[in-house]
């Protein structure tokens, strides 16, 4: 090969591997594209005030209404349980992973972590409907067949070994000299977990709180499968609900026609979502920057 | 008290872990407990049916596996490209540092939203439909920015030695990426690269909103209408009959096998993997 030969490979490769990482760029610019270009479509029939206000989500029936509210409430009644569940647990798991556990019980908990969150979420989806909600009938009697308590509970543990794993990862984080600087001055183990670790990991702990609140409102197939299609403005966990996810599937499993108002509700639904959980991942983003310039 | 307080909170820890344990233990044994008796050869290679008792699942795995060659097949070139160029190329200029930006927002846009962006892009404007390869081109989509993210992390643990042997003998930045970097850092990649579609094979979500059919034969090409393991999942669930909450735990039981198989391939392959170099 001569040197040009050389130089234009050189090149070629280069151009070739940057035009791979702009698919990303594309993939976000589609993502807008599509959700705005139909929702602008949607709010040019509705508008934006009845869509924020109204406590009635309809669209399918003949009487329409089209208010986010209850499939928001649905979303977030959900996501509070599974952070009620995911939150203690996962906090705890760090902090005797990262403050207690020697290295071979580490090695016995990190892997069953791992195959907890390789399981597929339509799973967890069935486990919540076909196990959870009957075995929480037998002791909640006014438990409906589909209601927000079961998926919760399973989505909190769905949601576990992220918020474990993140907040292992910040309470790792923590120079061991901040450790033994409070263990100097007198204090025990437990002391110097909550008084000295936990705080100096704040930020990165906020950063797995959030995610995993961004993870639960995004996921689809638990709710989808076991929280019902009822959109309800309500905070009462007994009774059947649907999240904005569960509702974008309910719509793509009918044959609601392509182009119709009903159809370019998903559209304004998966852009509420796609706000959310952008939000919330930006959030972290800076709170995940903040805490890597403290110890780094 | 204070060594009460001390034991209580490593207690705590344990306690969490067992929580978690026995939930996953208790899924195990209960889909396998009511789905294995259901396992037989004709349930593996029959053909779907609207008959819960005389359906099949093989459809559902071919198109599993056919979905997830196709995924890899296009996922991973530009994965693994996209992760050399950010860690290899543009380390100092703004439009990588954009692109890293952008790259971690991706990876937190929830999966369905995945499926809006494959119903209008390639179902519709590419005319695709609901075929296999709509369906491998969105999991594409969603499963690159772990393949970046991972193929990064893997390029990272290269020791710089490596490069700086390869340039001293005359080797171009090409060269010395494609026969020294991308050799050293395979291990990682790899293990990234299972685990990414080990994620598509059990996404649901998307696949649902691009349209899927329930009832569709064993494929001939990419262009015919597909189904995987967690649709029949779902659409079996989604019946109220005993009889198909059987099949979609029997169904489950496949799709775990094959899930585990890939963690544990990945685990196999990173703990192969680390430690090779140390620095």
């Amino acid at each position: 090969m001569s040197l040009k030969q050389r130089m234009f490979k050189e090149r070629f490769m280069e151009v070739l591997l940057m035009l791979c990482a702009t698919v990303s760029i594309v993939t976000t610019l589609g993502i807008l594209f599509v959700l705005l270009k139909d929702s602008i479509g949607f709010f040019s029939k509705v508008s934006l005030l009845e869509f924020l206000t109204d406590t009635q989500w309809t669209p399918l029936f003949e009487d329409a209404h089209f208010g986010i509210l209850p499939l928001l409430s649905g979303t977030f009644l959900i996501t509070f349980i599974a952070i009620l569940i995911a939150l203690p647990l996962g906090m705890s798991i760090a902090i005797y992973l990262s403050e207690y556990a020697d290295r071979r019980v580490k090695k016995i908990i990190k892997p069953f972590l791992e195959i907890l969150s390789s399981i597929p979420t339509v799973v967890f989806g069935y486990f919540a409907l076909v196990f959870v909600t009957p075995l929480l009938q037998s002791f909640i009697p006014g438990l409906a067949g589909f209601n927000s308590l079961s998926p919760g509970i399973v989505m909190g543990i769905m949601i576990l070994p992220m918020v474990a794993s993140l907040s292992e990862d910040a309470l790792n984080a923590v120079p061991d000299s901040l450790r033994e600087g409070s263990y100097a001055l007198g204090s025990s183990q437990v002391q110097t977990a909550f008084r000295v670790v936990v705080p100096a990991a704040s930020s990165g702990i906020t950063v797995s709180v959030i995610l995993a609140i961004s993870r639960a409102i995004g996921e689809t197939m638990i709710v989808a499968i076991a929280a019902g299609q009822q959109p309800r403005l309500t905070l009462n966990p007994l009774v059947p609900i649907e999240t904005i996810t569960a509702y974008i599937v309910q719509v793509s499993k009918g044959d609601v026609p392509q182009d119709s108002l009903g159809y370019q509700t998903i559209f304004a639904a998966g852009l509420t979502l796609f706000v959310l959980t952008f939000l919330l991942n930006s959030v972290s983003f800076y709170f995940n920057k903040k805490f890597r310039a403290q110890y780094q | 008290m204070k060594a009460f307080k001390n034991s209580f909170f490593k207690y705590l820890g344990i306690f969490s872990t067992v929580v978690g344990v026995v939930f996953l233990i208790t899924l195990l044994v209960d889909v396998f407990y009511s789905g294995m008796s259901r396992i037989t050869w004709d349930f593996v290679t029959g053909s779907l049916s609207r008959h819960a008792h005389m359906s099949g699942i093989l459809p559902a795995i071919v198109g599993t596996f056919l979905i997830m060659l196709l995924t890899a097949v296009i996922a991973i070139p530009i994965g693994v490209g996209a992760g050399v160029y950010l860690e290899e190329y543009g380390k100092n200029n703004r439009f990588a540092a954009f692109l890293e930006i952008n790259i971690a927002n991706l990876a937190g846009v929830p999966s369905i939203i995945y499926g809006i962006l494959g119903l209008q892009l390639f179902s519709r404007w590419m005319n695709l439909g609901a075929s296999f390869l709509a369906g491998a081109l969105t999991l594409s989509l969603l499963i690159l920015p772990i393949i970046i993210v991972a193929t990064r992390s893997a390029l990272k643990t290269v020791p710089l030695s490596i490069k700086e042997a390869s340039y001293a003998l005359g080797a171009t930045k090409w060269q010395t990426i494609w026969n020294h970097v991308l050799p050293a850092a395979l291990g990682g990649i790899l293990t990234g690269i299972i685990l990414a579609l080990s994620r598509a094979v059990g996404e649901t979500a998307p696949l649902i909103v691009i349209g899927a059919k329930v009832f569709v034969s064993v494929p001939n090409s990419v262009y015919d209408p597909y189904t995987v393991l967690p649709l029949q999942i779902f659409n079996w669930v989604s019946r109220p009959q005993e009889a198909f909450a059987t099949n979609a735990s029997a169904a489950i039981v496949i799709l775990l096998l094959i899930t585990f198989i890939m963690n544990f391939s990945a685990i196999y392959f990173r703990n192969k993997s680390q430690g090779r170099y140390k620095s």
